[in-house]
């Protein structure tokens, strides 16, 4: 077996790092992307636009470069802001919560697109039947449509958690000590880049294997009662 | 926002936009030229032909492209024999890893496209192609493959635009693409806003143009869906 000179419990910390930022960036992600659909499906036609926008502009830009803009950038806004309060020491931003932020951004800018198609897809009668039996907006969203859209988005939702877990990667270029820095900082050490950059390889191989697995079931599970179509 | 600042990194940005054209479009062909070979192993109905795409696809499409990159401009360079071999010049050169790596990490994803492609073919046309007395080189070579890649163009595309935005990874190894360029003018003036807004807005107009090439190129090798001429005379 590969022979990682002690580093072994380092890569597993990073490798906790990694998860804990696919984990949060999801969450953003997701809620990001949940409003981001409903802003897209909105009456109000700037909501509409905006909703586009963020989508269209997001999904035009490499994922690094939004890394980047938001670790550089977060710190400069949010000094510009705290000027206003008359708080000029330098802040800076932990390149964890940067990129929560910048993943989750980018996460939902795909979701978004994906849960409007999604809640396109469910019978408008279903919508109309509910508010026939007395539901709210709310009751009816949270009660048919949403647990309709976790169904027929979930295939598409898959596939964009297996690239952000990739991307957590980039993360550690503005310094995070995930997987790759970790990686990076044993490389330095050992002088042995190809043994720990193979090391990193196969530990991401196991959480995409992982999670592609764990996705299937979820998938099966979503779709209890759901009838197959023939063949 | 500084608009003199804007305006000083624009020759600086549209030369790397240089690089990373040259990167995308030579790692595209580069990866296309091995997803051919790769794809008609893959739909193999002999396990021992499909397992070597598979696994290869497994590796590149499980992994992070930095993890390639680095495994490529770092890992090699740990072996002697790499290094005392005729190849070390040329995977010494930043440039060369970067093209090297982003043709095997988008091979990997064009396999699966043209695999789905080549199955996509109606059957019938290949029995009729059988039928007239063709063999399987020949089938391949007029019927398969030039349907193939008809029906994989518009998923080729989107893969060409995520290599674009991959290509960003490039300036992680001294490379001086249009992120690197942003990088070194950051580095330089500290208007992160300026810098990668400007560098943003040079990917999106790419994108753009890359986008209604594609759109282009599809309606050119679609003759059927064109609309009729109609001659009124």
């Amino acid at each position: 077996m590969i022979d990682l000179h002690g580093f072994g419990a380092q890569l597993l910390a990073g490798t906790a790092v990694t998860l804990q930022l696919t984990l949060a960036a999801l969450i953003l992600g997701l809620i990001l992307g949940l409003l981001g659909a409903t802003a897209k499906l909105s009456q109000s036609t700037p909501l509409r636009w905006l909703g586009d926008g963020y989508s269209t502009l997001v999904r035009g830009l490499p994922e690094f470069l939004v890394v980047l803009s938001f670790y550089f950038g977060a710190s400069q806004a949010l000094m510009a802001i705290a000027s206003k309060f008359g708080y000029n020491e330098y802040i800076d931003v932990s390149a964890f919560a940067a990129g929560t932020a910048a993943l989750g951004f980018i996460f939902g800018a795909y979701a978004s697109e994906l849960f409007r198609g999604s809640i396109i897809a469910i019978p408008r009668g279903q919508a109309e039947a509910a508010r026939a039996l007395g539901m709210s907006t709310r009751q009816t969203f949270f009660r048919i449509t949403l647990p309709q859209v976790w169904r027929i988005a979930l295939p598409g939702l898959g596939n964009l958690f297996m690239i952000l877990m990739k991307d957590t990667a980039l993360v550690s270029v503005v310094g995070l000590e995930e997987l790759m820095r970790v990686t990076a900082f044993a490389v330095g050490r050992t002088k042995e880049p190809f043994t720990f950059y193979l090391a990193a390889a196969v530990i991401y191989l196991i959480l995409t294997s992982v999670a592609s697995y764990g996705l299937r079931r979820l998938e099966k599970r979503a779709s209890l009662g759901i009838r197959e179509l023939a063949q | 926002m500084n608009g003199q600042a804007i305006l000083d990194m624009l020759p600086m940005l549209a030369q790397g936009a240089l690089l990373t054209l040259q990167l995308v479009f030579m790692s595209a062909f580069a990866g296309l030229c091995l997803a051919v070979p790769m794809a008609i192993a893959r739909v193999s109905k002999n396990p021992w032909v499909s397992v070597w795409p598979r696994l290869y696809i497994f590796f590149f499409r499980g992994t992070p492209l930095l993890v390639q990159l680095f495994l490529v401009y770092y890992g090699l360079g740990q072996f002697e024999a790499v290094r005392a071999s005729f190849v070390w010049p040329v995977l010494r050169e930043a440039y060369w890893c970067a093209a090297i790596t982003f043709s095997l990490h988008t091979a990997g994803y064009i396999t699966e496209i043209l695999r789905g492609a080549i199955q996509a073919v109606p059957v019938g046309e290949i029995e009729a192609a059988r039928a007239i007395g063709m063999n399987a080189t020949q089938i391949y070579k007029s019927i398969l493959l030039p349907r193939a890649f008809r029906i994989a163009l518009p998923a080729y595309g989107n893969e060409l635009i995520l290599m674009l935005k991959a290509s960003a990874l490039a300036s992680t190894i001294t490379l001086l693409d249009i992120t690197g360029m942003a990088r070194t003018v950051y580095a330089k003036n500290y208007l992160p806003m300026e810098s990668f807004v400007t560098a943003g807005a040079f990917y999106l107009v790419i994108t753009y143009v890359l986008t209604h090439l594609i759109r282009f190129l599809e309606k050119h090798l679609h003759p059927d869906r064109k609309e009729p001429v109609v001659i009124i005379g």
